[in-house]
């Protein structure tokens, strides 16, 4: 077991025929994700990597049965890229593309969580279960299977910890990016659910950074809901009010949003918190060690 | 992007938003004929700047002198704009540097009954935009939510359905406002929150929002920022940005598609990925040092965006020692290294370079940096990198 993807879900590619589409789709591949096409309006018939190309995700479920899909297409495409998605009874949309406007998203999440299907990004690394599927642009090697439920707003820092976890010899169940926008389709909360029923996942690492009020909804929804161990790093500590720290979310604006506040509400559901950036993996040794 | 007070409310003006007459000027002379444009009679002389408490900040070459004065004859206006346009007003928004006028805003007076506040933002815990409304107007706002919070009114509203009139009726029963003036804020809220979705702003504020003595609802104050993402279908907005208000460094950066920030310290952070170059900061800050900036080369790195990036690093006369950490995923180590080197070659460094390098083909990576032959101090592993780069910078 794992959450969202495993070694049998079907992936999409919207956008292959485009420079990152096209590579990243190699990546999985290589991978052992089962790609079975991709998707480009105006580019139905040609192929990419030996896969079929389509004009619409409508045509590839038909055609390939895909369930999941991933999107590179830009930014101003984007929005309709995920409910074209959707629209086909896509299961898990996975949008890589950064910098979708926020009046898009306002949108595009109505309408997601009005139906049956997990959208995770915008502006995120996708997700992995290791040993079975990848979706997305994170290096596959660094990855370990094993019991650890890794979720981040971010993406080489995700890198970072689960090298961490994996040098530790603590492999992980799947990781996720939720991406760095202040919008995004899935949230700690969304996660923290199915890791808590996902048999396969014992503990949890939670990545989060300043900006919005995320974190402290995890947290209130760790003490109430989860029982495995968690174990939490917070990014932005030294970083200052009403700038924007690189990710459009990653901002601390009216004062509200500072890594301090996180830190305390995680530390009051009882959460292993890691004080140093290099102290992630060995953070989720603790949290399950205090379990134990 | 931020625009200026005078620009807000051009945009609030076309859009039908009322707001009160007024005239830019960039000198003292253009001050004064502003002035006797809007009637002789009470105006308001507005330094315009990119930042808040103009009216409480004061000018550091004339320390009598606020950033907005109420004036009353054609002579004092120029006066006031003399000593605001060139000097530097220091308010709590703009640290002790402040930031130089270089136009100011005439605007007509306002018989004033109430002052309230208004602002828009999107929520992100609801995914929605939502209108807030208080009857403290004319103090922070996060002044009122920490201390009275019970007296700020929200209403979410869905982008393509825009507030209804029911909200505004609601917010007004709030706020006490009562017979024609509930009319005058429904026009005036209602057509801000349409605007509000149309420019893909991320922020309105009017503080204070003013209920004169006729009853009218008018902004008195305007402060409009956007959603840098949405920009590229904003071309027009594009021409209101005002270089002159922003770092250069990060209009440099900006460029060259480098995400920068320019902070207070002295060691030099090149990283690549948002949430690793935040965490750069903290662990420097941890092992006793001050980070100078934030800087996410993003994730190509290439040897043209480094060179620019140290460049840019360079440039900061406070840096005494750089860090590059980089975590190699699609990228390789090797890659990575000789972008360094060659960037390193390039540029001239005239501080330390710590470097430290992890991912895919690490070792290779390392070796061709201790091959080089240049004097860069290799780091393993987060922890060394911080206590290694504190140390270079002493």
């Amino acid at each position: 077991m794992s959450i969202l993807v495993n070694k049998d879900t079907r992936l999409l590619c919207q956008g292959i025929t485009g420079r990152a589409g096209a590579f990243h789709t190699k990546g999985c591949l290589e991978y052992g994700t089962q790609v079975v096409g991709g998707v480009t309006p105006g580019k139905g018939g040609k192929t990419v990597e030996g896969l079929p190309v389509f004009d619409t995700v409508c045509e590839a479920v038909e055609k390939e049965g895909a369930n999941a899909t991933m999107i590179f297409v830009p930014a101003a495409f984007t929005a309709d890229a995920i409910l074209e998605a959707v629209d086909a009874g896509i299961e898990v949309v996975v949008a890589i593309t950064e910098g979708v406007p926020v009046v898009d998203m306002v949108h595009v999440y109505a309408t997601v969580r009005r139906q049956n299907v997990t959208l995770i990004g915008p502006n995120c690394p996708g997700l992995i279960t290791p040993d079975e599927c990848k979706i997305g642009i994170m290096p596959g090697y660094i990855h370990k299977k094993g019991p650890v439920g890794l979720m981040s707003r971010s993406g080489t820092l995700t890198y970072e910890a689960v090298w961490q976890l994996t040098n530790l010899g603590l492999g992980q169940s799947t990781c996720v990016g939720l991406g760095g926008d202040p919008i995004v389709g899935t949230s700690f909360i969304d996660l923290l659910r199915q890791f808590e029923a996902d048999p396969e996942t014992e503990a949890i690492l939670m990545m989060g950074e300043i900006g919005g009020t995320a974190e402290e909804e995890a947290a209130a929804f760790v003490k109430e809901h989860v029982s495995k161990p968690v174990a939490a790093f917070i990014a932005g500590r030294t970083a200052p009010p009403g700038k924007r720290m690189g990710h459009a979310g990653a901002i601390i604006s009216g004062g509200k949003g500072t890594a301090a506040e996180k830190v305390a509400a995680l530390e009051a559901a009882g959460i292993e918190i890691a004080e140093s950036p290099a102290d992630m993996g060995a953070a989720v040794q603790r949290a399950i060690a205090k379990r134990s | 992007m931020k625009i200026h007070e005078f620009q807000a409310k051009q945009l609030l003006r076309q859009a039908g938003v009322a707001v009160l007459e007024g005239h830019v000027a960039k000198t003292a002379e253009e001050a004064g004929a502003a002035y006797d444009a809007l009637g002789g009679a009470i105006a308001v002389v507005k330094a315009q700047i990119h930042a808040g408490g103009r009216g409480k900040g004061t000018i550091l070459e004339h320390p009598q002198q606020h950033g907005v004065q109420l004036v009353k004859s054609r002579q004092e206006a120029e006066d006031v704009a003399g000593r605001l346009l060139g000097g530097t007003l220091v308010t709590i928004q703009t640290g002790p540097a402040g930031h130089t006028v270089r136009q100011v805003f005439v605007e007509a007076g306002c018989d004033i009954a109430r002052e309230l506040y208004l602002g828009i933002v999107i929520d992100r815990a609801a995914s929605q935009p939502v209108l807030m409304v208080s009857s403290e107007g004319g103090v922070e706002i996060e002044k009122v939510a920490a201390e009275t919070p019970e007296l700020i009114f929200k209403e979410h509203f869905d982008p393509h359905v825009g507030l209804q009139s029911f909200q505004v009726r609601k917010l007004c029963w709030k706020l006490g406002i009562t017979g024609k003036s509930v009319r005058s804020a429904e026009k005036f809220m209602r057509t801000l929150c349409k605007l509000f979705v149309q420019q893909d702003c991320s922020l309105v504020e009017i503080n204070p929002l003013v209920v004169t003595g006729a009853g009218e609802i008018v902004a008195l104050d305007a402060k409009m920022t956007f959603d840098d993402n949405a920009l590229f279908r904003h071309q027009d907005l594009l021409e209101l940005r005002d270089l002159t208000e922003e770092d250069p460094a990060e209009v440099r950066a900006g460029k060259a598609d480098l995400s920068f920030v320019k902070l207070e310290g002295n060691i030099g952070c090149l990283v690549n990925g948002a949430g690793l170059a935040m965490s750069t900061m903290d662990i420097i800050k941890l092992h006793g040092g001050q980070p100078a900036n934030f800087l996410d080369v993003g994730g190509g790195a290439q040897t043209e965006q480094v060179t620019e990036a140290f460049r840019i690093l360079l440039s900061d006369p406070n840096v005494r020692a750089v860090l590059v950490n980089i975590f190699g995923g699609i990228m390789q180590c090797t890659t990575i290294a000789n972008a360094v080197l060659a960037a390193y070659k390039t540029v001239g460094f005239n501080v330390p370079l710590v470097v430290r390098l992890e991912g895919t083909e690490v070792a290779e990576g390392r070796k061709i940096l201790a091959e080089s032959g240049v004097d860069i101090i290799t780091a393993e592993g987060l922890t060394d990198a911080a206590k290694k780069v504190v140390a270079a910078a002493g």
